[in-house]
């Protein structure tokens, strides 16, 4: 029963993995990041390229990968997102279509390509990125084997969740973000810059992201359209937890990603994802705004 | 059908003059390049793979001009991109029969696309090179398969898991589609036969990459062998996962029959080493053919890394079985093209292959693979010659009693 619940634990870290960058630039910013997918990519290949061309390890990858995507996620708010607040639907389109660019940008290897120029870690083939042998196999823990890459997965989402608590209710940043969240118009009539709250929120959204995929491509394969599901998955736990509610977000990634484990080791995975699914449309039906949800905006 | 007379006359008038009319264009250019089809997924999540296969087609075709063509004349290869959906694939089958005449086209790499396609090739005439291994339980005239089916894959393997690897409990485990359910079904059998038990036979959706409860039910199991037909960038969670839950290979080795140095090199070899793949080609194969095949595969693509396999490899021999069966024939038509190819032998890259002169799929030699270390494979066990292709072997079919033959499928013993 105590694997069960580890596996469960363990699924449910990576949804949380995935969903914690977009309830921030969602549940903050009303933006729907079709993109967000394709920031955990670029955190993948990130890990990738530093591990071929730096010969850097993963947890090395980690940062790097959080500064790349944020950078990147910083200018796709400056370019794009910016001009497109408050308008739901082409935000979404504008984000698919950034989404897409960035799938075929590491395709084509940045165009270099097409000039005959091939750059090892990029293209469309399959990628691999080396785990260091700490991190694979298991190790003993109160005479149960315990998965050392899936515990690494659970801290590291720990780690990741505290750190933006931390920010969102500790630091005075983080009380500009929740006071944006609960009405933008009211936050700025108060003096706050929303403006930059909002550029630094999307910017931080996305390092979250590519720390995501850092810790994806340590198990699962690295390839340009990776992060198309994943996005799904993100969304799913979102809308389940609660737009807008960080611990919402916590709660739901836990509860599907158990309710996956156990569905899965009685019946089959097959199942066990349509089951998912199925109390996912339940929680919207029952409770449309999530479990957890904020009046106001 | 009742004709009256002026439609007999314009069906007539229109029926002979396309006869007449390629009649004449190749008459008026002799020398012209003779046209054939790849049509592989360039774009789309299958395109990984495909484009692979399109460049295995493309080399021997670049070879084979460069020797002279066929009959005299060039071949010019038409590309066209199936976009990883059968429904595409269809659609640009009929193109290239249609509107480009082409009455040879290599192509298609999953089973959905290549039966999206079939009842073009049968209804049009025009000729099929499929070179994936597929799960068999097809006979059609207007294919040529040169990959291998079940029982080229299995019938060796399985007996050989049980004598010489000793495994008597098997856990079966695949993607859930209809290759992995026919292997699983030609398994079952084989396992029985030899003395042997399966405790589980279960299913992950395709594309899915979450292993964690599939393998720790292996690992409650009580099963000592895995057999795995999973497909797919799955493959590489699977494995990943399958140390990381602390299985050795070396106690309840992975046996598959679709893993391939493509995915080997994708997961990294140390998760793989100690497993099984049974397969007519290995990059290891130490031959003077395979090691130039792999260097000029290597320049072809101009990737010093590039890993070669059984698909791909295929699917370079068959445009020279193709070539032979046109030359015999000396006619570019389906019927010459079926009629020339009928026990057509061919020294590829890894051995002799031969077209089956009853069915159209490929006499290959069977043989079984070690994964070591640096992701190449040992081969540890081998046919000593290439073996009769029964793509009806999950339905009982034999050497001596072939459902399959040159007149089509016998319905009737399928239904026995």
């Amino acid at each position: 029963m105590l694997d069960i619940l580890f596996i469960g634990l363990s699924l449910g870290s990576i949804l949380l993995l995935v969903a914690l960058g977009l309830a921030i630039t969602y549940g903050a910013m009303g933006v729907i990041n079709m993109a967000h997918g394709e920031m955990v990519m670029i955190g993948a290949y990130v890990a990738v390229l530093s591990g071929i061309w730096l010969r850097a390890s993963l947890l090395l990858a980690i940062p790097l990968a959080f500064i790349v995507t944020a950078l990147l996620g910083l200018l796709i708010e400056r370019v794009v997102v910016r001009r497109l607040y408050g308008r739901l639907l082409d935000t979404l389109l504008a984000t698919w279509g950034i989404a897409i660019l960035l799938q075929q940008a590491v395709r084509l290897e940045f165009g270099l390509s097409f000039l005959g120029i091939h750059v090892e870690g990029l293209g469309a083939g399959l990628q691999n990125v080396a785990v260091p042998s700490y991190l694979q196999g298991t190790f003993r823990l109160a005479s149960a084997d315990i998965n050392a890459y899936r515990t690494f997965i659970i801290v590291i989402t720990a780690v990741l969740t505290l750190a933006t608590w931390f920010i969102l209710y500790r630091t005075a940043a983080g009380m500009q973000v929740r006071a944006i969240i609960r009405n933008p118009k009211m936050a700025a009539a108060c003096g706050i810059d929303v403006k930059r709250i909002n550029a630094m929120t999307f910017a931080f959204g996305s390092g979250l992201a590519g720390v995501a995929g850092v810790m994806m491509s340590g198990f699962k394969t690295v390839f340009p359209d990776m992060g198309t599901t994943m996005v799904v998955d993100g969304f799913m736990v979102v809308v389940t937890g609660g737009v807008g509610s960080l611990f919402g977000t916590i709660l739901s990634s836990g509860l599907l990603g158990e309710i996956n484990a156990l569905v899965a080791i009685g019946t089959n995975d097959i199942l066990a994802r349509a089951v998912v699914f199925g109390v996912v449309i339940l929680v919207i039906l029952v409770k449309p705004s999530g479990l957890f949800s904020f009046k106001g905006r | 059908m009742v004709f009256n007379r002026r439609e007999f006359l314009k069906t007539a008038a229109t029926a002979s003059a396309a006869l007449a009319l390629p009649a004449l264009s190749s008459r008026a250019f002799a020398a012209d390049p003779i046209k054939v089809g790849a049509l592989y997924s360039q774009t789309g999540g299958l395109s990984v793979a495909e484009k692979l296969l399109a460049n295995g087609v493309m080399m021997a075709v670049a070879e084979i001009n460069a020797g002279g063509g066929v009959l005299g004349r060039p071949v010019e290869v038409v590309v066209e991109d199936g976009a990883s959906d059968p429904k595409t694939f269809s659609e640009k089958a009929s193109k290239l029969i249609l509107k480009d005449k082409i009455s040879t086209v290599f192509g298609c790499h999953t089973s959905a696309s290549r039966k999206a396609v079939l009842p073009i090739f049968e209804r049009r005439g025009a000729m099929l090179f499929y070179q994936t291994h597929y799960e068999g339980f097809e006979c059609s005239r207007n294919v040529v398969y040169s990959g291998a089916v079940p029982n080229q894959q299995l019938s060796n393997y399985i007996p050989w898991i049980v004598q010489k690897l000793g495994k008597k409990k098997f856990f079966i485990v695949g993607s859930n589609y209809v290759y992995p359910r026919e292997m699983a079904k030609v398994s079952k059998k084989l396992i029985e036969a030899a003395g042997a038990t399966w405790v589980a036979d279960e299913y992950l959706e395709l594309g899915h990459s979450e292993w964690a409860v599939m393998v720790s039910k292996i690992k409650e199991s009580g099963a000592d062998v895995v057999l795995s037909n999973v497909v797919g960038d799955s493959i590489i969670a699977f494995y990943r996962e399958f140390k990381n839950q602390g299985l050795s290979q070396e106690v309840l080795p992975i046996c598959a029959t679709v893993t391939s140095e493509i995915e080997i090199a994708a997961m990294g070899a140390e998760y793989a080493a100690g497993s099984y793949t049974s397969f007519p080609y290995f990059m290891s194969i130490d031959t003077p053919a395979n090691k130039s095949f792999i260097d000029r595969f290597r320049t072809f693509v101009n990737d010093p890394k590039a890993v070669t396999y059984h698909s791909l490899e295929a699917a370079y021999f068959q445009v020279f079985l193709w070539k032979q069966a046109v030359e015999k024939a000396g006619d570019l038509s389906a019927e010459a093209i079926r009629a020339g190819i009928r026990g057509q032998t061919y020294e590829a890259p890894g051995g002799k292959v031969t077209t089956d002169p009853d069915n159209l799929h490929c006499w290959l030699t069977p043989r079984i693979g070690q994964w070591q270390a640096d992701g190449q494979s040992k081969v540890v066990n081998a046919y000593p010659a290439p073996i009769k292709p029964l793509p009806y072997s999950a339905y009982g079919e034999t050497e001596s009693n072939l459902f399959c033959t040159s007149n089509g499928l016998d319905a009737a013993k399928l239904k026995g």
